[in-house]
């Protein structure tokens, strides 16, 4: 049950580097609000140096997630009212972890994309545009097991989320991992040997200890425990891919 | 095989038997510890039982690959130590655990009354 | 060249360069949700009884001097303070063995969720377990 909102929000935003602290702002509250709205309200017309990133702002490029009150969330689609249960609760915003911090609510994502590169997450197939395209039918279990996965767009909340990525810095984390799962459930990747040995080290899908951040938090509500646990399952044996 | 899917397999191995070693030890302890607990009660259940001395080796096995693994992870991850040290560290904690919990299972099964 | 592989190409492996995950950490807002709790308790119930098995081991052995030998270390665990205990160490038994289960269904077989269900059965299971010890004890 809500009584009238009150006209003002309590909003603390991370400014600084890795090192530095939290700045309140107060923002006027409005129907409907996104923490993004908030953000930007702040950037626009209360403090011009204020640093974030956004793209789509409406939940499908992955540019704005952040920490909010605690959690990895996508700014866009958070509104304030799931975020603050009673009136008077502080809006924390803070970048994402595990990265660093460039400057404010903005993080160096150039770590977590080469973890990616690092579990082969990426495709090498060995058909010219010379040849008929493969065959792949959408209903084997490779297939299905593949799309279970595919739909990541690469916005760091799993990673952020992981604490295992806290613990164990070498951890390729969540996100290539689940890449490398759905690659390796493709028939027509030559690479596999090399990516099963590249998530088979204790950087590797071992490490998981299925605490299930990731899945809990994912915005596009992907499952890497899932994934990571196919991984696990293949003790170090590559399928059989197209010709390596 | 690598160090790290080895140890995970080992862990998960040694896991399923425990889990049935667990499941049986849990209820006889609960069965047993009804009236107290003596060593007359005990060493007649258990003494020359050769049934007995085969699950309780198989279960200190067990238990003395499935311990290190696990400590090893947190010792890796909670207090920072990794390499090779800890590694041997936790291979001298699972031979120690198997050779007390072998000299155990004699000392009930096999030992003096 | 990124922060990490900078940081990496400058690497000593085996216990050499400590190097950390950069940026900020998760505080216990991230990790308020049953499957952390799940694999804390099995953390640390597994911690629990990884110190508690030498010392079972060891009371255990003592058998090797005969059974008054055991008997007088019997007489000892009859004291408040370690029944405690023992049915503690039964609790975090019964927790870490379905906990474990869990674990290992999401690992071998398809994949059904966090299994939400069998982390409430852990800790429902736990307190059966460790009631019906201390019920079997003190009855």
């Amino acid at each position: 049950m809500r009584t009238a909102s009150p006209t003002s929000l309590h909003v603390n935003v991370w400014r600084g580097a890795d090192e530095g602290e939290f700045q309140r702002f107060e923002v006027p509250r409005m129907e409907s609000q996104t923490v993004l709205d908030v953000v930007i309200h702040i950037q626009r017309h209360l403090d011009a140096t204020l640093s974030y990133r956004f793209a789509c702002r409406v939940g499908m490029c992955g540019s704005c997630a952040m920490t909010v009150n605690g959690r990895a969330r996508w700014t866009c689609r958070t509104h304030v009212t799931k975020v603050l249960g009673h009136t008077g609760d502080v809006l924390e915003i803070a970048p994402l972890n595990h990265l660093p911090v460039i400057k404010d609510l903005a993080t160096d994502m150039s770590g977590f994309f080469d973890k990616w590169r690092d579990a082969k997450g990426y495709f090498a197939g060995e058909r010219t545009r010379h040849e008929p395209a493969a065959r792949v039918d959408p209903a084997s279990a490779a297939r299905k097991a593949a799309d279970a996965g595919i739909e990541c767009i690469g916005c760091g909340v799993c990673y952020s989320s992981c604490d295992v990525v806290a613990w164990n810095p070498d951890y390729l984390g969540p996100a290539a991992l689940n890449r490398a799962w759905t690659l390796v459930n493709d028939v027509r990747d030559t690479q596999q040997h090399a990516r099963v040995a590249a998530i088979s080290s204790d950087a590797g899908c071992h490490s998981c200890h299925t605490l299930g951040s990731c899945t809990e938090r994912c915005p596009k509500a992907l499952a890497p425990t899932a994934s990571i646990a196919g991984l696990k399952r293949l003790n170090g044996k590559a399928p059989r891919g197209a010709h390596e | 095989m690598n160090a790290a899917i080895s140890g995970w397999r080992v862990q998960r191995i040694s896991a399923m038997v425990l889990a049935l070693c667990v499941s049986v030890h849990l209820v006889t302890m609960i069965v047993v510890v009804h009236g107290g607990l003596s060593a007359g009660a005990i060493l007649a259940r258990l003494h020359g039982n050769a049934a007995w001395g085969l699950f309780y080796a198989v279960f200190v096995l067990a238990a003395a690959a499935h311990v290190p693994v696990g400590l090893r992870r947190i010792a890796e991850e909670w207090l920072g130590w990794r390499g090779a040290s800890v590694f041997a560290a936790s291979l001298l904690v699972g031979v120690v655990l198997a050779l007390a919990g072998l000299r155990a299972v004699y000392a009930l099964i096999g030992g003096p009354l | 060249m990124s922060e990490l592989d900078a940081a990496r190409s400058g690497k000593i492996t085996d216990g050499g360069v400590r190097r950390k995950t950069p940026g900020r950490r998760a505080d216990a807002r991230a990790r308020n949700h049953p499957a952390w709790w799940a694999f804390l308790v099995h953390r640390l119930s597994g911690l629990a009884l990884a110190i508690f098995l030498p010392m079972h081991f060891w009371a255990l052995g003592t058998a090797l001097h005969g059974a008054a030998a055991l008997d007088s270390f019997l007489a000892v665990t009859r004291q408040p303070a370690f029944v405690f205990a023992e049915w503690g160490l039964v609790t975090l038994l019964a927790a870490h063995l379905i906990g474990g289960v869990r674990i290992l269904l999401i690992e071998y077989r398809p994949w059904s969720g966090l299994r939400k269900d069998l982390i409430a059965l852990t800790a429902g299971g736990a307190l059966v377990a460790g009631l019906a010890f201390a019920l079997s004890l003190t009855l």
